[in-house]
């Protein structure tokens, strides 16, 4: 199996899933010549021509109302944001009109929204947001957000398969950061499915995204104080798998939540409260979390690394739980 | 002047308006009757509009209705029994009391998109929705109406604008009924003719009566048939009036009585009514028989709704999501592999007409020719007759011998686009309903 980028994972889906089915169209901000702002659709155009592979105007919301009414007639569109922060232009289209079109009249919006987002670039206010949670507090969709390239295509293909509207975030701190072996053909993985990236016995770290590796990094520094973390990378944020993280913290009994999306309202506030209601008897410890500061994502490097949740915070959280 | 009406297209029309007003009223006197959950937004006296322009659809077009669009849910083939269940929020109703009003649609065979409250979303969805008709070779052309309220919307603007660069088979009903819930059109719109924004799009517009059923027919008609033959999108202008207040909560003390009266006079049923009588298409006999057959529809479908059970509460957290109950399947019409490689296969480079330059540019006086009223031939033509004009090699500054000879030279080289000889409402047969006769609206 040939090593890729999670960049490269991601244009291999595009491709696939366009080889695959011809219902399956693209459109979105200088994704055709130009073969998008990172070059995740490189090469689509060429191949696929401009009535698969639509150049728009710089018009979020009649990107997202026309991939509506795509899928309306049966096709799979999937929709780019050039970076996942422009899609507070179209929130409207994606809150009340995708998602709520299957429960208000039975019609099934089998579209992709997909995008760059995640901070750690120097990307500034505007290229860094993490807004995944405005959607996952929205019925009606499917959130995903990979951490690999391998779950990058597979996911990426399974969101494209999926019924329902689906909101790919792509982490771009990881688009060309990481490389591995990803299988060359047709594979897919499972929406609604957290992993557990690393096996311990002590506490549960519950990640997903940049900061699923950086809580990995924490945990092979903790491993060297004999603190074994076990690291669940949730994959899919709605649908969230709460399954997985239960039946982790029942074995481990103590729970650490990283994100880099901000405090108040991040996913953290959520699995806490399943925890408590479903497990909380199974708790040797206060459950902590690690996150992004409740700022807007800063420009200057320096005040960037002091809001995003790095390895030294998560392992330092994670000594303070082990101590209970 | 209207050859392409049959006599029994004719009846059907009044059928469809009668239907639609006789219809609201039952919801009034349901609402007053505490019958109705939510609100009834009234469509009276913008009846010709609805049933006018969804009447020029065929079966495989789309459309998707607002608020006041309920006689384009009749035209496409909903029951009143959909419209009465839907409001009073029933298990029977299409959407089996997860919403109201007109918000439901069918995808399957009627190819209706529900609407939802927010004004201007639909114009970017049905511009989708057409252009994936187009893609499956299927011929179609969307339909959606917009208010003169809900035109100020940035979604109008985006999704206009997008169906306009992919030349969408399109058609935008601008239905201005002159109240945006209180304010006032002028405090919308800057305009005097709300059709002078297809002007900003470079697509076609069109100015329509929209209380008189017939003009208002044969004007979509003839641009569901140009979107059809690929001139889209088009944006109708319809002028009428809204005859009640925003919903049936408001009195409405905000219209002047005279403006009552004056559109009052131009109530379209009525009018219609004189007109077939007039053109000897109909007795008072044949008017009856419609008018019962109104009646006894009505009396089934209202009992039907008031003796339909309301929602169990436990389908409450029914159909958040599809899981498998319904199957995507487009219908293609055209073979698969054309839109596979290598036949979909091209060179990914731009072509830029005149690099830019002002050569693109057409002459501001060409620009202001084409208002309002009628086709404009030099905005319809496709973008690529523009990469065959010839590029200027230097910009002209405008001020000395040298360039001035080059403007005028470049002027005589550029097409001049002539004004269509008459109004393009040529059909209208009533009295004028602005202060300006007909055929001098759209110029400024």
């Amino acid at each position: 199996m040939p090593e890729i980028t999670m960049l490269e994972a991601i244009r291999e889906a595009l491709f696939e899933e366009m080889e695959r089915d011809p219902a399956v169209v693209a459109l979105g901000e200088d994704i055709g010549v130009y073969g998008g702002a990172f070059k995740a659709t490189e090469g689509l155009l060429a191949k696929f021509g401009p009535e698969r592979v639509m150049d728009t105007p710089i018009s979020e919301t009649a990107i997202v109302g026309a991939a509506c009414g795509m899928s309306y007639l049966g096709l799979r569109p999937v929709a780019e944001m050039q970076f996942i922060d422009f899609i507070a232009c179209c929130f409207n289209q994606v809150t009340n009109f995708a998602a709520k079109s299957h429960y208000r009249w039975g019609a099934p919006v089998p579209m992709v929204l997909r995008g760059p987002s995640g901070g750690g670039v120097h990307g500034g206010p505007f290229h860094s947001a993490n807004p995944e949670m405005y959607f996952v507090h929205t019925p009606g969709l499917k959130v995903v957000y990979p951490s690999t390239a391998y779950d990058a295509k597979g996911l990426l293909k399974s969101a494209i398969r999926d019924n329902n509207p689906v909101l790919f975030f792509e982490h771009k701190f990881l688009y060309r950061r990481i490389k591995e072996a990803v299988p060359s053909g047709d594979y897919t993985v499972p929406i609604g499915k957290a992993v557990v990236r690393r096996k311990g016995r002590d506490l549960t770290i519950v990640s997903y995204a940049a900061a699923a590796h950086t809580s990995l990094e924490a945990a092979a520094a903790l491993a060297k104080e004999d603190i074994e973390a076990e690291v669940i990378d949730l994959r899919t944020l709605l649908p969230l798998d709460r399954e997985t993280i239960l039946a982790s913290v029942k074995e481990t009994n103590k729970l650490l939540i990283v994100h880099e999306d901000s405090r108040t309202g991040g996913i953290a506030g959520e699995i806490a409260a399943t925890v408590c209601e479903a497990a909380f008897e199974d708790l040797d410890g206060p459950i902590a979390r690690v996150t992004g500061l409740d700022t807007p994502v800063p420009y200057a490097p320096t005040l960037e690394a002091a809001f995003l949740p790095s390895v030294e915070r998560v392992a330092a959280a994670a000594r303070e739980l082990a101590k209970y | 002047m209207s050859a392409q009406l049959t006599p029994s297209q004719h009846l059907e029309l009044y059928y469809f308006m009668q239907l639609n007003r006789q219809l609201e009223e039952r919801l009034v006197r349901l609402f007053r009757q505490n019958k109705i959950v939510g609100g009834v937004y009234s469509s009276l006296g913008q009846e010709a509009v609805s049933i006018g322009t969804a009447y020029a659809l065929e079966p495989r077009d789309w459309l998707a209705p607002m608020i006041r669009n309920i006689g384009t849910l009749l035209v496409k083939g909903f029951k009143p029994r959909d419209i009465f269940t839907q409001h009073m929020a029933k298990y029977t109703s299409p959407t089996h009391g997860k919403d109201g009003t007109s918000h439901f649609g069918d995808l399957k065979t009627l190819h209706v998109v529900s609407p939802i409250s927010m004004l201007g979303d639909l114009i970017p969805v049905m511009t989708g929705v057409a252009l994936a008709g187009r893609y499956l070779g299927q011929n179609i052309v969307a339909m959606t109406w917009i208010g003169d309220g809900g035109s100020s919307t940035g979604a109008f603007h985006e999704g206009l604008n997008f169906a306009a660069t992919q030349r969408a088979p399109f058609v935008l009903v601008l239905e201005n009924n002159q109240w945006a819930y209180s304010t006032p059109v002028s405090r919308q719109v800057p305009l005097k003719n709300l059709a002078d924004r297809a002007l900003a799009y470079g697509i076609q517009s069109r100015i329509v009566d929209g209380n008189d059923v017939v003009a208002v027919y044969e004007t979509s008609k003839a641009a569901v048939d140009e979107c059809r033959a690929g001139r889209g999108p088009i944006l109708i202008e319809v002028k009428t009036m809204r005859m009640k207040g925003h919903a049936q909560h408001d009195p409405a003390e905000y219209v002047p009585k005279e403006m009552f009266e004056y559109w009052k006079a131009q109530d379209p049923i009525a009018r219609y009514e004189k007109y077939l009588t007039e053109q000897k298409l109909w007795d008072t006999g044949k008017k009856s028989e419609i008018d019962a057959r109104i009646e006894r529809e009505l009396d089934e479908d209202q009992k039907f709704a008031e003796e339909s059970p309301m929602p169990p509460p436990e389908t409450v957290e029914q159909g958040v999501y599809c899981e498998g109950c319904h199957t995507i399947a487009a219908d293609w019409r055209r073979p698969k592999k054309e839109v596979m490689p290598p036949a979909a296969s091209v060179e990914a480079v731009w072509k830029v007409a005149d690099f830019g330059g002002f050569g693109a540019v057409k002459p501001a006086k060409s620009l202001s020719s084409g208002s309002g009223n009628g086709p404009q031939p030099s905005s319809t033509e496709p973008a690529k007759a523009e990469t065959e004009q010839e590029v200027p090699l230097r910009v002209p500054f405008g001020r000395g011998p040298k360039d001035r000879a080059f403007v005028r030279e470049t002027q005589e080289k550029t097409p001049q686009v002539t004004r269509p000889a008459k109004p393009f409402h040529k059909g209208h047969r009533g009295k004028p309903f602005g202060k300006e006769p007909h055929g001098k609206r759209g110029r400024r």
